[in-house]
């Protein structure tokens, strides 16, 4: 048995472990950088999904019609209250919720089924993390149709690129503008604005205010941090400046809409006159272009630079990672302008990325997709995807917050989250081949197989009993 | 519940004989066992003057003129306030004499971000990040320390630990799983694979006492927020229960169209609160439940009908346990030359001091050590009066 556990972190540390067949690799680094011009942005399973992009405005439109006819009818308390289960709700309506709930949950499938059967296991690995950075939570009445296509159309393709791009893909991306608010956020002095405060007050649905949340998370979570050196001034300048970024599709404001990717729309009249002061920079007024300058100013920030390279080493290198690999990390951010092939070529050639003991507890999501390829699933029916991950905790695109999942082993070494993945693994195991499970815990931790999991896995009582104790060892618990 | 205790207590049983484990006897400080602490923590910055609208002071027409419909024929409190009418167990509670709210409070944190808020109200740290265990888990160690006995049961309703109750104290989660049970020879299998990992062993313990301790809920899951309240009750009731238990409720973070958002979030804090005060029977008397969040929100509505971050916000102490039936408020005034930076409900309160105030009180400890250990690097005194004793 050789003592080179570098074949087991490329697998585990970086990837999403090893599938039945494969072997692991000779060549650790090389089998991880070659990954990056393997990588496939679009699969044909992404490929082929149904183009829902006009799917949001439906649904805000239904519901729109919904607050206003319930207004009408002297509901003084419209919308307070509504629930799916309320009787009330008109049949057309619950009937949409319910298509959007199984897009969402099609979504969460095809995500999990690629990674599951991907053979650029470290690539799929940094698209959940990016994913995750810029995360978007299923919470607001279309944002179902819309945080799939967010991590399929404005992550995955920029995954290997510039953080820039990433950054400005995802947070003008329909599910961002959605998800934090953005695409009812009016310029206080907008031509939208002076024309409602001629015209009294509007109607429902009509031009309302400024909303800073989207300008505040991206710059406490996105980019700069919370200590990245931003003031309140900063943050209500930055909302002025993205005012006007919305998303096409939406009622009366549709023939003021210039198309914007992915979906996404510049409404001309909605968007604040006037030169914007950031964080001592002045930004003057170019319409939909005046925040994608600033967001270009703060991807390049040194604060985000040390942001990033935080986040990152702490994803693979432990919950508190060497000072010397965030260092390595922040200057290669700094010196290349946030190239993220370069980022990620330096993680990999880091000294510390390769520390022999375990440094990081599992998350749920990265435990399922591991324990499915172990077990030789190819492709899993999404609403067992779905169902599984609720239990466990971690359903893709559904965080408790816009920060995204924690990432520190405090937050999933729990009893009970313990106790669930134990359920979990005895019924995955019961499904699928469980011969000569010993030798494949050999190659799925190769040279890392302790040997008191070796004597447990070789006195189970059955093959089944065995690859089920494989799946909840410690060695498939950490990476 | 009782019915079941069985299955899951005689596999910890047997492993513990086989893996040489000691399950913790129940054996509490003297004189404070039967009390019970329930620790509800609202994610995302409820808005405090939502709960219980200042609408007493002139201030608030100005500020939140759209709302003033929702608080007609709501009931008072203190004169001042009106209490949001989706808290209504909360609100009768208040009636007699069994909840107080604490207003215009927060904690030392100043800023607007909600997980350096969350931060510090969890940890108890004096700015974010410098506690890494709970405040709630540091309690439970100190009931421990104070009694001579063993700890203090204590359990997140929850399938992860939330950070309030993480540190070197025995804590537990749980919450009901849908999942298929596994069989006793697996579970065995796993104690026995786990033994000699100081960290897989110590969960797996605490997993199962938690699991013979909930024996074999029907409830399926915590979105049913009555089910949840009677779920907590139940985890805290009967002789191997929970003493201290915390529980999270999110849906509070009301940028935009806050009245339907406020509602729906305050009807299930409602029907949590209600249910637990029912299923804890007569235990109430020595029931505390603390309610607290982040911070609060911004005084007027934002231009989407919604109110963004702000600072000062309110508490909710309720139980029988409580002198309740008032407001604790020192309050600032809602003109703007009043408010904290122009924009927020300036905080008059430390709600650290209400905290260790009431559970040093409720839990018979030092109210001085209490504020020190749980809240290290203040100097704010802690809050006398709050509990019945």
């Amino acid at each position: 048995m050789s003592t080179d556990i570098s074949a087991h972190i490329a697998l585990n540390r970086f990837g999403y472990g090893i599938r039945p067949g494969d072997s692991p690799p000779d060549d650790a680094r090389r089998y991880l950088l070659r990954q990056m011009e393997r990588f496939e942005p679009t699969p044909a399973a992404i490929a082929a999904r149904e183009d829902v992009s006009d799917k949001p405005g439906e649904v805000l439109q239904m519901l729109r019609r919904l607050r206003r006819e319930r207004q009408r009818s002297g509901g003084e308390t419209a919308m307070t209250g509504m629930s799916m289960e309320d009787g009330a709700i008109p049949t057309e309506v619950r009937q949409s919720y319910m298509n959007a709930g199984r897009f969402l949950r099609t979504d969460i499938g095809l995500r999990t089924n690629v990674a599951i059967a991907s053979d650029t296991p470290f690539a799929e690995r940094l698209v959940h993390f990016w994913s995750n950075h810029f995360s978007v939570s299923a919470q607001k009445p279309g944002t179902h149709y819309q945080v799939g296509a967010h991590e399929f159309h404005a992550i995955r393709p920029h995954v290997f690129g510039r953080f820039s791009d990433m950054l400005k893909a995802a947070v003008l991306h329909p599910a961002m503008l959605l998800y934090l608010d953005q695409f009812q956020s009016v310029g206080p002095g907008s031509r939208f604005m002076q024309s409602r405060r001629r015209r009294s007050q509007g109607a429902d649905g009509g031009p309302q205010g400024l909303n800073e949340n989207l300008a505040r998370e991206i710059f406490e979570l996105h980019t700069l941090g919370v200590d990245g050196g931003y003031s309140q001034v900063d943050v209500t300048e930055f909302a002025k400046a993205l005012t006007g970024w919305t998303l096409s599709g939406i009622g009366r404001i549709e023939r003021f809409a210039e198309e914007k990717p992915n979906g996404s729309a510049f409404v001309a009249p909605a968007h604040e006159p006037g030169s914007r002061q950031i964080m001592g920079q002045t930004y003057r007024d170019t319409g939909s272009d005046q925040a994608l300058a600033v967001l270009d100013d703060l991807a390049r920030h040194p604060s985000t630079a040390r942001f990033i390279a935080t986040k990152l080493a702490r994803h693979f290198a432990g919950d508190e990672p060497p000072t010397s690999l965030v260092a390595r990390l922040e200057e290669d951010f700094l010196t290349t302008g946030g190239d993220l092939a370069s980022l990620t070529r330096t993680l990999v050639n880091a000294p510390e990325s390769w520390v022999a003991r375990p440094v990081k507890y599992r998350q749920p999501y990265e435990w399922l997709v591991a324990s499915l390829r172990l077990t030789g699933v190819d492709e899993l029916d999404f609403r067992r995807i779905t169902g599984a991950l609720d239990q466990l905790g971690q359903l893709p695109w559904r965080a408790p917050s816009p920060a995204g999942y924690d990432d520190l082993e405090g937050s999933w070494a729990g009893p009970d989250a313990l106790f669930r993945r134990v359920e979990l693994a005895e019924r995955l195991a019961r499904d699928v081949r469980s011969d000569a499970v010993l030798e494949h815990a050999e190659r799925a931790f190769p040279g890392a197989l302790s040997d008191h999991t070796r004597t447990w896995l070789a006195r189970a009582e059955s093959g089944q009993q065995a690859l089920g104790l494989l799946l909840v060892s410690p060695e498939m618990m950490r990476r | 519940m009782t019915m079941n205790l069985n299955r899951r207590t005689m596999i910890a049983g047997s492993l513990a004989l086989s893996a040489g484990l000691t399950l913790p006897r129940m054996a509490f400080a003297q004189g404070t066992g039967s009390k019970k602490l329930l620790f509800v923590l609202l994610r995302g910055a409820a808005d405090g003057m939502a709960m219980a609208a200042p609408i007493g002071d002139p201030g608030f027409a100005a500020l939140r003129e759209a709302s003033l419909g929702e608080y007609e024929g709501a009931a008072r409190a203190d004169g001042m306030f009106a209490i949001h009418p989706a808290l209504e167990s909360i609100g009768a509670a208040y009636a007699s004499g069994n909840a107080l709210f604490v207003h215009a409070a927060a904690t030392a944190y100043r800023e607007r971000s909600h997980f350096d808020g969350q931060n510090m109200l969890e940890t108890g740290g004096a700015s974010p990040y410098a506690a890494r265990d709970g405040w709630l888990n540091r309690l439970v160690g100190m009931i421990a320390a104070d009694g001579g006995a063993e700890a203090p049961r204590a359990l997140a309703i929850a399938p992860t630990m939330p950070l309030a109750l993480r540190g070197d104290a025995p804590a537990s989660s749980y919450a009901p799983s849908a999942l298929p049970q596994a069989s006793d020879a697996f579970l065995e299998r796993v104690g026995l694979l786990y033994e000699g990992d100081p960290q897989l062993g110590a969960l797996w313990e605490r997993a199962l006492e938690t699991q013979a301790m909930a024996g074999d809920s029907t409830m399926r899951n915590l979105r049913d927020a009555r089910a949840a309240g009677e779920l907590a009750a139940s985890l805290m009731s009967g002789d191997s229960a929970a003493q201290i238990a915390m529980i999270e409720l999110g849906g509070w973070d009301t940028h935009a169209n806050q009245r339907g958002a406020f509602a729906r979030a305050a009807r299930q804090l409602d029907a949590l609160l209600g249910a637990y005060r029912t299923g804890v029977g007569g235990n109430w008397n020595d029931t505390l439940i603390v309610v607290a969040t982040e911070f609060g929100r911004t005084a007027s509505f934002n231009g989407t009908g919604g109110t963004d971050h702000g600072t000062g916000g309110a508490a909710i102490l309720m139980g029988g346990a409580v002198k309740g039936g008032r407001v604790l408020a020192d309050w600032p005034g809602l003109a703007t030359r009043q408010l904290h930076e122009g924009r927020d409900l300036r905080p008059t309160i430390a709600l650290e001091s209400v905290l260790a105030g009431a559970l040093a009180d409720h839990l018979r400890l030092d109210p001085a050590r209490a504020m020190a250990q749980l809240f290290p690097g203040r100097s704010a005194v802690p809050t006398g009066g709050l509990i019945e004793v």
